[in-house]
């Protein structure tokens, strides 16, 4: 049998040693009547034959090329440089347990210590912690963090917050007695006032009015941010903003149907307390050696129990290494450079676009990044055509928003060269 | 050995990475975008160049312990090998590249992979249909608490309590909190399993559910289980079982079959997706029929060989996260399952619980049991017999890491004082055990000679114990206005 | 009433001044939390019901909620341990006093005199 050690003659010896005749007298506590003879499940494989399957499984899938990729929604297809994985493979880190025992994880601590640094730097806040699962859960989790701080009950979500993070704002909302109100203005109930930047459709909010607008009603401002576009727009710090929450899967993570990807959530300083989650910080030996060790932990669950802002126990470490690897890579100037070749392509396409019978900007006066709105008639039978020329075409939005009828939403990065953009115009002509 | 920070090896000049051109026509966000829409002060990230940065990664991960190269015996984390060809699996670009949103005629096989995973876990735990979306055991944890009063609402019942051992993770009673629950601790009794008259006393119809661990905390089977049950559903309300310590009956016995209305899992623990340094894992959740129409939104369904996303679930406690779970971590627990089998995974309970007992046995002179044996696939000392040498169970857990040992879980359980929880699992050889053995028993040998050694420990790592007393004041310090040094963040030295 | 100090099953202890009365943690209570790094506090003006919990003592393992001994409003609270949290652990019954409250109503009578308290700190020692 697979990864299992003991022959039987291990067995017996060991059995022996602990002074018993069988396993039975080991499991000598279950009643006889929950004894079950074998499990309904087909009997083991050798590694050829499981890969074999699995293979299969995922030969059943379509891969787009990601030069092909114009959908985006959260999701995007970016260059990933070897780099990343080869780090993020190293059985040291992969395979490493959280660091309680800071001193045999100091690798482990100082790449979350340097990812903490680089996002707080992104966001241009104070604090960032460990890492959440994702950009919806570090959305709620941020929302959580008003409601701790202010003492209100309600959140405002202003204009197009991702249509998924709003599902799961409202899941943890439920358990907590939250309201969530769609809406731009505060009132006195309320604790936070959150909007995306760019949004979900890809345009760029005024910040800073939404920012000043929730200060001027006692309420936190939260921006939800994509984190490329902090290397040439205004990171939350700069306009104000309380808490920056986003997902970080276009630093270095692929698609992988969704998950596993990474949150990032950061803060002013006065509201370090309330983060949830793990928080690493510097620490000192007798001998004055920096070391790096979990820091605030009596804010979290296995302390403060039920009593604790979140029972999140665990953070998506390695996400945050292959996040923290990418940034590095790049570097400020990368970074900056991936933005705006982004930034470029898709102004690019959106006026060719523009120019093709049938499709035109749906916010022409509106200001976009690397993702845009277009309208267009029949917006699904234009993607299955895209699709059948093995292209993955824009997002339909009015999946999510009944006044978005038309609307689909392209995605241009450094990885849709501009032949791919030929193609794309081409094949909708 | 010390690696310096990647900001503190950073130097102005090195290059950014060649990227291609953008290659089009089109404006500059300058001309776009107003002063205010852009960023003001230039990103302050490191400049390395790849053979810098990959040096500084390779140095970081020489720090670090791992299963990969330690013995990791920690109770209640099942951390057993994880299996080289899953990351295999896991990055094949049939399953790499997939974009969430990407038509569902287009990703039957990673939908099959996922029905299948859910079929396999509904077998092994004896529940009718399991949720993989919850990203972490205690993500998990808070989503089947949400089904819970999702299911007592809809029958018109307001119950304000969730029941839990003083044994129980820190997480069962914060999930519970966040759930909108009151938490009541239900005490332990002498043997260390749940006592029953105080159980008794403290079911009411007030009360939504009952978490338990099973085994407990403590590593031993709570032989009252159907009791239990009948106990907790006679007063309606619903039995919640914690997986984390699933690995000590996989092919014995079934959650399910003992009562459990909802049925927690960990693939990271019991499932052996690798735990990455603290994620990231899974939490899939299992239920019985009754809390079925509260599952979290989207299901798999498969209908004559297709499979879908069900969107259409009215009573739904929503999502949890985005999109439809950790699906990597899925794959990899979906190719240990395929490669066990039912066969092997009962194995590997089997030798799990033997394991435990015969390293139990080891050591059983050498630390004081607080319960009697036999144990399952964990055991709870205490090194509260040291105490005389003024030795507790953090000075053993440091002398351990000098000795290429991981240490196991320490002061957890609650309940017993200087707690020492082993779980040296099914992948461990005697040769392993023995040799931890071993070195118990050279420490606590040094605990009776000489406990300032013991003390000191550990001196082989790159740091020594670090001062947290005086790292939290520090951060007091900078919280308050008081200091320049964040602490929680690398910040330049002021000019 | 007396100067003589009483104490809660919290571990908290009052002293009472005409109708002031002083509140801290103690002795044993420090000892079981180890060094105390944080302390959250509440405003003063605060209205405080009996047994209320009106903030939290965090050391780097623990975390302990605050039970208000009697009923009443916060007239004073001591910043000193904004700064010197550890004043808790070196002198619990002085300099780390915590807060004053103007006392609404009597003083409970469940208080615990210094005999009673310490049956109470030996059975919760362990």
């Amino acid at each position: 049998m697979p990864y299992l050690v003991h022959s039987d003659e291990d067995r017996t010896s060991m059995l022996e040693a602990i002074g018993v005749k069988s396993m039975d007298d080991l499991l000598v506590d279950i009643p006889r009547s929950l004894r079950i003879k074998a499990l309904d499940l087909p009997l083991g494989l050798s590694e050829h034959e499981t890969m074999s399957q699995i293979t299969s499984l995922a030969a059943r899938n379509r891969v787009f090329p990601d030069r092909l990729t114009f959908r985006g929604g959260g999701v995007y297809r970016r260059f990933i440089p070897a780099a990343v994985a080869a780090v993020t493979s190293k059985p040291e880190f992969y395979t490493a347990y959280t660091p309680y025992q800071p001193e045999a994880s100091q690798g482990t601590l100082q790449a979350i210590f340097e990812f903490q640094t680089l996002i707080a730097e992104l966001t241009a806040l104070d604090v960032a912690n460990a890492s959440l699962y994702d950009g919806a859960t570090a959305v709620a989790e941020a929302a959580m963090m008003a409601h701790i701080h202010t003492g209100r009950n309600e959140i405002v979500v202003a204009g197009y917050l991702h249509p998924e993070y709003v599902e799961v704002l409202r899941a943890f909302s439920d358990g907590r007695g939250i309201k969530v109100r769609k809406g731009t203005e505060p009132g006195p109930k309320t604790a936070a006032v959150i909007f995306q930047q760019p949004d979900f459709i890809g345009l760029l909010v005024d910040a800073k009015t939404l920012t000043e607008s929730a200060h001027a009603a006692g309420a936190l401002a939260i921006a939800c941010v994509d984190p490329i576009s902090l290397a040439i727009l205004a990171p939350p710090g700069q306009y104000g903003a309380d808490i920056a929450v986003g997902e970080g899967q276009q630093l270095g993570l692929s698609p992988s149907y969704g998950g596993p990807h990474v949150g990032f959530i950061s803060c002013r300083k006065e509201l370090v307390r309330r983060l949830p989650g793990r928080l690493i910080g510097t620490a000192y030996d007798q001998q004055g050696r920096r070391g790096f060790n979990l820091a605030l932990a009596a804010r979290e669950q296995h302390i403060r129990r039920e009593k604790a802002t979140s029972n999140i126990c665990t953070n998506h470490s390695l996400c945050a290494l292959a996040a923290s690897v990418y940034m590095t890579y790049m570097g400020p100037d990368g970074l900056r450079h991936v933005a705006e070749v982004g930034f470029k392509r898709a102004h690019a396409l959106a006026e060719r676009l523009s120019a093709l019978p049938g499709w035109e900007p749906a916010f022409p006066d509106r200001q976009f990044l690397n993702e845009f709105p277009m309208r267009v008639a029949n917006g699904p039978a234009v993607i299955r055509k895209l699709a059948r020329k093995g292209i993955l075409g824009p997002l339909d939005v009015h999946r999510w928003f009944r006044e978005l009828k038309g609307v689909v939403t392209f995605t241009c990065t450094e990885v849709n060269d501009a032949q791919a953009l030929d193609e794309l115009v081409a094949a909708l002509s | 050995m010390t690696e310096p920070l990647s900001f503190e090896l950073s130097r102005r000049g090195a290059l950014a990475p060649r990227l291609p051109e953008a290659g089009v026509t089109a404006p500059e966000p300058s001309q776009v975008f107003s002063q205010d829409q852009l960023r003001a002060n230039p990103l302050d990230l490191p400049r390395l160049s790849e053979p810098e940065l990959m040096r500084h990664y390779s140095r970081m991960a020489s720090m670090n312990y791992s299963i990969s190269e330690q013995f990791y015996p920690l109770g209640s984390c099942t951390m057993k090998y994880n299996p080289v060809v899953n990351e295999a699996a896991a990055t094949l670009p049939g399953f790499a590249d997939l974009h969430p949103y990407q038509d569902e005629s287009t990703v039957q096989g990673a939908l099959e992979l996922m029905w299948r995973l859910e079929r396999a876990l509904c077998a092994v735990v004896g529940v009718e249909r399991v949720t993989l979306q919850p990203a972490a055991g205690a993500h998990g944890e808070w989503t089947a608490l949400r089904m819970i009063s999702a299911y007592h609402h809809s029958r018109g019942d307001n119950r304000t309590e969730v029941l839990v051992p003083d044994s129980a993770h820190g997480t069962n009673p914060a999930s519970a909190a966040l759930s909108g629950f009151h938490v009541v601790e239900v005490k332990s009794g002498p043997d260390g399993r749940i006592s029953l008259p105080d159980l008794e006393s403290k079911l009411s119809p007030h009360v939504a559910a009952l978490m338990l661990t099973n085994p407990n905390t403590l590593g031993l089977f709570e032989r009252e289980i159907l009791d239990i049950a009948e106990m907790v559903h006679a007063t309606g309300a619903m039995l919640y079982y914690d997986g984390a310590n699933l690995n000590a009956f996989m092919g014995i016995c079934r959650p399910g079959d003992m009562g459990f209305d909802a049925v927690h899992m960990n693939l990271h623990k019991t499932f052996t997706t690798p735990h990455g340094g603290g994620g990231p894992g899974a939490g899939p959740v299992g239920v019985k029929a009754d809390l079925v129409p509260f599952l979290p939104t989207p299901t798999v369904e498969r209908t004559n060989g297709h499979l879908k996303l069900d969107f259409k679930r009215p009573q739904s406690i929503g999502r949890v996260r985005s999109f439809y779970g950790n699906f990597g971590m899925l794959v990899r627990a979906y190719a240990y399952i395929v490669a066990m089998g039912g066969d092997g995974l009962a194995q590997a309970s089997r030798d799990a619980v033997l394991s435990a007992n015969y390293l139990r046995k080891q050591v059983e002179d050498d630390l004081d049991m607080p319960h009697e044996g036999p144990c399952m696939h964990e055991f709870v000392a205490s090194a509260h017999n040291l105490a005389p040498q003024g030795v507790r169970a953090l000075d053993i857990a440091k002398a351990l890491l000098d000795r290429d040992f991981y240490a196991p879980t320490v002061y957890f359980p609650l309940v017993v004082p200087e707690a020492i929880m082993v779980e040296p699992t099914e992948t461990e050889s005697k040769a392993t055990l023995d040799a931890f053995a071993a070195a118990i028993k050279e420490i606590v040998a040094e605990a009776r000679s000489n406990p300032q050694a013991l003390h000191d420990a550990p001196r082989n790592l790159p740091v020594g114990r670090l001062d947290e007393v005086a790292a939290a004041r520090r951060i007091n310090a900078y919280l308050q206005g008081l200091s320049d040094d964040p602490v929680l963040r690398w910040k330049p030295a002021p000019k | 009433m007396s100067n003589e100090r009483r104490y809660t099953k919290t571990h908290e202890w009052v002293t009472v001044d005409a109708k002031t009365v002083t509140v801290g943690i103690t002795d044993f209570a420090q000892s079981q939390l180890g060094d105390v790094v944080f302390l959250e506090l509440p405003s003063i003006g605060r209205k405080l019901a009996l047994r209320e919990s009106f903030g939290v003592i965090e050391s780097v393992k623990a975390a302990s909620d605050l039970y208000s001994p009697v009923a009443g409003r916060v007239t004073a609270v001591n910043d000193k341990l904004t700064s010197k949290p550890e004043l808790i652990n070196s002198d619990p019954y002085g300099d780390g006093w915590i807060l004053k409250l103007e006392l609404t109503g009597d003083l409970p009578g469940d208080l615990l005199d210094e005999a009673e308290y310490k049956k109470v700190a030996e059975a919760g020692a362990h």
